[in-house]
């Protein structure tokens, strides 16, 4: 089983310390939610993890293996990562561009074999875009280019999947599209690691929630036990009233 | 959305064709039966001479040197998501050929037929090697072409100063060619000692090519579906110097062509940077080859350069893409 483990894990840039001695283990089967104010550390906490940045202490595992000493590709296998989304360089076919999920089983977008194929078919039916297919990226929507991106890292068809902030920016439809789509690759046997700034979503979909502040990960648990408003409070710096996970936000501190 | 068929075995076929009109035309045109007597060894000795010692080298070396800053080109732009990028835009062609003027300055390369190249292909690397340092460092593209103009502007003052202190009209000449850039007077001799340079690198390019598709998604995202964003930089520079640097020990500086072709094969392959690396290779040595036809054919007292054709085609073509580009992701 593909586990992700991070032990102790400490990002230093410069005097800065961006992440402060983290631990929290992702496995199939868990939607996890990332939780944290702006420069909590989230991202650099990610992208340590999976070996793309380096680090000051700790270090991380993917299926007992050190994530810095694998190859881009056995690291790719195991995890797909969606970083927070960046405009495509060239107006590229919807098809290609999830073909491009397919990179680390050694597929060539110009000619895929039946296997790279079939799993970039699963991944457009998956988001929905099999109409889409077709269709060049630059003329997309918001909404579609974000599933355009989760299609592309379903169809690598690795076990974890690490997303970050895969709703920013969408209308509430897509917010729900997007994370019922994690919740089926969950249902099916992924593990997710999700970076979301919608406490209430949160709640909602995930498994567990793993909360931020200043570069260290202050709790770690279902949802009943740690949403209350005492975190929400010292986490985020608001008031909000918490009833089982409804949360009613009334204004900062 | 499926890359079109015909395209390179057509791009193929119109070189081929290409290669050989530019056998038949000329200052006295030969028909063509002469020319293909002439190929297989008949026809009398002068039209062997013309063909096989004038002009079938020089259209080959026009189509070769295309092919190398065509495949370079597209191969630069795929890396640093740019249209604009460009052997010549960025200073690598202009910097090859202050190197290998510098070899022909001081007499080096009577020490043997390698050293022109080798040193071409030295200015090349190095100008490619510090756009890819520099390209770590920056995330801005416009700051790379700038980079590159800047590389241009101080070879061609280097090359300048050679030209004011150069000891004779000869190797002033000598140097005018160079920087602007002509297949005129080329044997089988001098392509045969670049060409295995230009192999190199286009091997390279085609090899590594299906790196610079995953770069679409940028550098983060494709690092995510596994590409090596260290060895993708390496092997791009190390293949488009090898090319670009042997085309420039071939031709001298010939600017521009590396942007025009990838620009009209890219709706062709659906805007894949690895599938474009050929059909702009064939695609930049055609327009190479016909435009020195051109350049014979043109009725001047003296022959115009090739490069200077191909900057005044390829120049304007390159303002107009720049202010097609909407400002995306710079």
């Amino acid at each position: 089983m593909t586990e992700l483990v991070v032990q102790d894990l400490t990002v230093q840039v410069k005097d800065a310390t961006l992440v402060d001695a983290a631990s929290f283990s992702l496995s199939p089967g868990e939607f996890v939610v990332l939780l944290g104010p702006n420069g909590a550390g989230k991202t650099s906490l990610i992208r340590a993890s999976l070996g793309l940045e380096r680090t000051a202490q700790g270090n991380a595992t993917l299926g007992g293996e050190i994530t810095t000493q694998l190859s881009p590709i056995e690291r790719a296998r195991r995890v797909a990562y969606l970083p927070q989304i960046r405009p495509l360089a060239w107006p590229n076919f919807v098809r290609d561009v999830v073909a491009l999920g397919r990179f680390s089983h050694g597929a060539a977008i110009g000619r895929l074999n039946a296997d790279d194929a079939a799993a970039v078919d699963r991944a457009l039916a998956a988001c929905d875009l099999t109409h889409l297919a077709h269709r060049r990226a630059d003329t997309l929507s918001g909404g579609e280019l974000a599933r355009m991106h989760c299609a592309r890292a379903f169809a690598a068809e690795a076990p974890l999947l690490v997303a970050d902030e895969p709703i920013a920016a969408l209308d509430p439809r897509h917010q729900f599209r997007i994370l019922d789509m994690i919740t089926d690759y969950v249902k099916s046997g992924g593990g997710a690691l999700v970076v979301l700034h919608d406490i209430q979503l949160a709640a909602r979909y995930a498994t567990r929630l793993i909360w931020m502040k200043q570069g260290q990960i202050v709790s770690d648990g279902s949802p009943t036990n740690t949403l209350t408003s005492q975190q929400l409070n010292s986490i985020y710096g608001i008031r909000a009233k918490v009833d089982g996970l409804r949360i009613d936000m009334e204004g900062p501190v | 959305m499926r890359s079109n068929h015909w395209l390179n075995p057509g791009l193929l076929l119109a070189s081929v064709v290409a290669i050989f009109a530019a056998c038949l035309l000329g200052s006295t045109s030969l028909p063509a039966d002469r020319v293909l007597a002439a190929f297989f060894g008949g026809a009398d000795a002068g039209d062997r001479l013309v063909v096989w010692a004038i002009r079938l080298p020089r259209a080959l070396a026009a189509f070769l040197v295309g092919a190398a800053l065509g495949i370079s080109g597209a191969a630069l732009q795929g890396l640093l998501r740019n249209p604009l990028a460009e052997p010549g835009v960025l200073g690598v062609s202009a910097t090859a050929s202050l190197a290998a003027t510098f070899s022909l300055y001081y007499g080096l390369v009577a020490l043997g037929p390698w050293i022109l190249p080798v040193f071409a292909i030295l200015g090349a690397l190095s100008a490619t090697a510090l756009l890819a340092l520099a390209a770590i460092r920056t995330r801005s593209v416009v700051t790379l072409v700038l980079i590159g103009v800047g590389l241009s502007s101080f070879s061609g003052a280097l090359m300048s100063l050679m030209m004011n202190l150069a000891p004779n009209p000869f190797s002033l000449s000598d140097m005018i060619s160079w920087m602007l850039g002509s297949v005129a007077n080329r044997s089988f001799q001098e392509i045969i000692f670049v060409v295995p340079f230009l192999i190199a690198g286009t091997a390279i390019l085609l090899v590594t090519g299906r790196g610079l598709s995953a770069l679409t998604l940028g550098e983060e995202a494709a690092s995510g579906v596994g590409l090596n964003l260290r060895n993708q930089r390496i092997f791009t520079v190390l293949g488009a110097g090898l090319a670009t640097g042997a085309s420039v020990a071939l031709a001298g500086a010939i600017g521009f062509v590396g942007i025009v072709a990838p620009h009209i094969i890219r709706p062709f392959v659906g805007h894949d940077p690895a599938r474009s690396l050929v059909p702009s290779a064939l695609l930049a040595g055609l327009f190479l080859v016909v435009a020195d036809i051109g350049v014979r054919l043109i009725p001047t007292d003296i022959e115009m350069k090739l490069g200077v054709v191909a900057a005044l085609i390829g120049a304007p073509v390159f303002v107009w893409i720049a202010m097609q580009r909407r400002s995306v992701n710079d």
